[in-house]
Formats: structure tokens, C-alpha cells, sequence
């Protein structure tokens, strides 16, 4: 049995360790603040401005002045900072946030990451994920395995306009669970979901790895 | 001291609007977009504007007032995506748009403002947005050379100012909005609350005063919500 989206959730939560600073992107890698294990703490950072993102709000408590990047109302924590959007990317770019979570269309096996834009359809911007990319210490990927044609989106090269290059250092599928080093071509696949065997993983991913297990 | 407060948005852009010119925008979705001024930028019927902003607004609502009147000619932003308007626009061909990315928008605005007239980042090393522009490597490490942005007129929204034109900003609607204030010849600022120098602590001013050249109080606010996520009691 693949992995459901809260069960890729869970599966990234086990990247956070007590006292890091994270951002969470947009759909699964949002799903993650709901497990974070017991006894870490984690500040979330929001790019909008916001450092201390606390959860959805009781719906008398809704403020439309506190809202992520994803633009949901959100509360504040014991502790939350606001600042410009220019110190906040200062922030980011300049490596002070220990982690990201984040979707991806594409995933190379050097790295490289395409999840902004498809030519000839509608394009909606980058908004902060080149900058997340680029700046944040550790970058983990939460993403389908396969398209919705069943092929591969784990490549030899991306195909799509690139976001960042060489900077995944993990990704998370609803099969399986790869490790990559950033300047080194190469997956290292190090688990399974369970009931999803090696030939599974194998059939489905296109990008060279070598085992783990 | 001269005055620079007005009574309204029309008043305090009288003589400042032309076609053609770069505005400014504060906001991140909605929230903190100065919304009093953008009506009346759309009132006015100036065109051919080039518009610096993270986003594009809503249909109907922030900047998507003035794509759907026509009179805008080109974005600068990071994120357009929840605005329709925008798409159709777009693939007409009515519409110019340069994505950045958030932050490299972001201190490209900072810079304009500061100042500096270019800076290097890693941000989009590799990818379309470098494509064309300069690289230069510092440490063993490429990076790509950014210019920095000044518009025409900065349209920001604040919670509190002062008769000086000192702000502070409120919550998650800070955003871009002091960046924008200090990169454009005039700085014109919309607040929730209009209070008399002095009233406001020194040590909580986000945007000193030399940046905003008019001012008004544009209370009462409606605030729209682009996704009201609860949890349940």
C-alpha cells in the first residue's frame, strides 16, 4: 500500500528535530505541522512575514491581517514575530531557516527541482519557492511518485522550467523515501512504504538510484 | 512643517498621476494592499501603467480593478495566480509580465529604494530568471546580478501615521508595503488611523517619515479574507 497524503506528511515530519526553524510550502508539505513528534519544538516561518505561525484559527478568533503565504488565516504563538517581506527573505536566502518542505512537479537525479511553471499553459509565478530553494539549509520534497499517466515526475533531467538547481537533499513519494547529495548525481533509495516492494519502486522512477536498504 | 495630509485618495493624488507611469503597490494577497488608493488610480483612467507588486489582487478586487478597466501594461510580480482576469489578459496578449521571485522582488525594491542600483543573489542561478543577465562567482558559489527597482509613485497601506507621515504597519499586512515606501519619487500612504505627531512611540515606526510625502486616513476598512480557514471549536 502506497503512502497516503497524510501518511507522507507524517513520514516528513520525522525530518523535524527540536529548535528548527521551517517552512512549509503549499497542500501535503502544509499537512506536516500536524505531526510534528513529541517532545520537538519548531518554529514554522511563513514568507509573507511571519515568524511563530501558530494553527488555523477558532472561527471567532479569525484576523484578515494574520494570514500565511498560502494567504489561509493562521494565528499567532507565543513568541511570533512579524517583519517586511525583505527581511523575511533575507532570512531565507540567507540561511537562517534549518528546513523547507515543498511539492514538486519534477525531481532530477542531481537535484534539480521544476515545480513553478508548464510553457503553453497558464503561468502563475514562483512566488518564494527559487528563494526558498536557493537559501534554506535542507530541502525536502513531498510528492506523487508518478503523473497521473503513471509516469515517472522522479527523472534522469527535468523537463520543465527549473526552480533551483542540485538543492534536494530528500524526497518523500507515496512509494518510497530517497536521499540525495547535493554536488553528487545519484538517489539512495533508504525506505519503502509499506507493502511497496524494490521492483515497485523500480518500474515507476525513472532517475537512476541505488539501494538503501 | 509642510502639510501632508489629505482628506482622501483622490485628493492626495491629485497632480501625481500620468500614463505611463511605475506605480508601486504594498500587499501580499490582500492583505495590506492599499486599497482606497488603488480605487482611485482607477477612477483617474491614467493607462498604460507598469505595476510593481507581488500580486495581481483578486477579480474585483486590489489590483485586479485596474487589469480589468485596462490600464495596466505590464506586472512586476511573483505570484498572479488568483487572479482570472490576469490569465485571460494574458494569453490575449494585453498583458506584459515579469516574474521575480518573492525575495529577489523584494530587496530588488529594497535596493531601488536604498539606493543601490544592482546586487548579486543565488536565488534563480540556473533557471529562466537568469537567463540573460549577468553572473559573477564570489566564494565558488554563482550568482546572479539583479538590478534594483524605482517607480513613479509608492502606494502603500499602513494601520497607523502620524501628520508627519511616520507608519507603523499592523500584523502580516507589513509586507511589502515598506519597501514600496521609500522606492519612488512620491510615497502617497493610506492608514487605518491618523494621529497627531507625537502620538506614536519612536521606537515602534516601521516607515520614518522622510519616505511619505501625502497621507489620509482611508478608515472605515472592509478586510477581505482570500481563504477563511477555521479549525472547529
Amino acid at each position: 500500500m502506497a503512502w497516503t497524503r497524510d501518511q507522507m506528511a507524517a513520514r516528513a515530519a520525522k525530518e523535524l528535530k527540536d529548535g528548527f526553524y521551517v517552512n512549509l510550502g503549499i497542500g501535503i508539505p502544509t499537512l506536516v505541522s500536524n505531526y510534528v513528534p513529541e517532545n520537538v519544538d519548531i518554529t514554522l516561518q511563513s514568507e509573507n512575514g511571519m515568524l511563530g505561525v501558530g494553527p488555523f484559527p477558532f472561527d471567532n478568533e479569525v484576523d484578515p491581517d494574520v494570514i500565511n503565504a498560502g494567504k489561509q488565516t493562521v494565528t499567532e504563538v507565543k513568541g511570533t514575530s512579524y517583519f517586511s517581506s525583505a527581511d523575511s527573505f533575507a532570512m531565507i536566502r540567507g540561511g537562517h531557516i534549518d528546513l523547507s518542505i515543498l511539492g514538486a512537479m519534477e525531481v532530477a537525479e542531481n537535484g534539480d527541482l521544476a515545480n513553478w511553471m508548464i510553457p503553453g499553459k497558464m503561468v502563475k509565478g514562483m512566488g518564494g519557492a527559487m528563494d526558498l530553494v536557493a537559501g534554506v539549509k535542507r530541502i525536502v520534497v513531498v510528492m506523487e511518485h508518478t503523473n497521473k499517466a503513471g509516469e515517472s515526475k522522479i527523472l534522469k533531467k527535468c523537463a520543465l522550467p527549473l526552480t533551483g538547481t542540485q538543492c534536494v537533499d530528500m524526497i518523500i513519494s507515496d512509494l518510497c523515501v530517497f536521499t540525495l547529495e547535493r554536488g553528487k548525481p545519484g538517489l539512495k533509495l533508504i525506505e519503502l512504504a509499506p507493502g511497496v516492494t524494490l521492483e515497485d519502486v523500480t518500474a515507476k522512477t525513472e532517475a537512476k538510484f541505488t539501494s538503501g536498504l | 512643517m509642510a502639510n501632508k495630509v489629505y482628506k482622501d485618495a483622490k485628493s492626495a493624488l491629485d497632480g501625481l498621476l500620468k500614463d505611463g507611469q511605475m506605480l508601486m503597490c504594498g500587499g501580499f494577497g490582500l492583505v495590506g494592499i492599499p486599497d482606497k488608493l488603488i480605487h482611485a488610480v482607477r477612477d483617474s483612467g491614467v493607462k498604460n501603467l507598469t505595476c510593481v507588486s507581488n500580486n495581481a489582487g483578486i477579480d474585483g478586487h486590489g489590483l485586479g480593478l485596474l487589469l480589468e478597466n485596462g490600464q495596466v501594461k505590464k506586472m512586476i510580480s511573483s505570484y498572479v495566480g488568483e487572479n482570472k482576469t490576469f490569465a485571460q489578459l494574458y494569453l490575449a496578449g494585453k498583458l506584459e509580465i515579469e516574474f521575480n521571485p518573492q525575495g529577489t522582488l523584494a530587496e530588488r525594491v529594497r535596493a531601488g529604494g536604498a539606493g543601490i542600483p544592482a546586487f548579486y543573489t543565488k536565488t534563480g542561478v540556473g533557471t529562466q530568471v537568469a537567463e540573460g543577465k549577468e553572473t559573477k562567482t564570489f566564494d565558488g558559489e554563482e550568482y546572479v546580478m539583479e538590478r534594483g527597482l524605482f517607480g513613479d509613485i509608492a502606494l502603500v497601506k499602513a494601520w497607523k501615521g502620524d501628520k508627519s507621515g511616520n507608519l507603523v504597519f499592523r500584523k502580516a499586512a507589513r509586507n511589502f508595503n515598506p519597501m514600496m515606501a521609500t522606492a519612488a519619487k512620491v510615497c502617497v500612504a493610506e492608514v487605518e488611523e491618523l494621529v497627531e505627531v507625537g502620538q506614536l512611540n519612536p521606537d515602534h515606526i516601521h516607515t520614518p517619515a522622510v519616505y511619505v510625502k501625502r497621507i489620509f486616513c482611508g478608515a472605515p476598512y472592509d478586510k477581505k479574507i482570500e481563504q477563511r480557514t477555521v479549525r472547529k471549536a
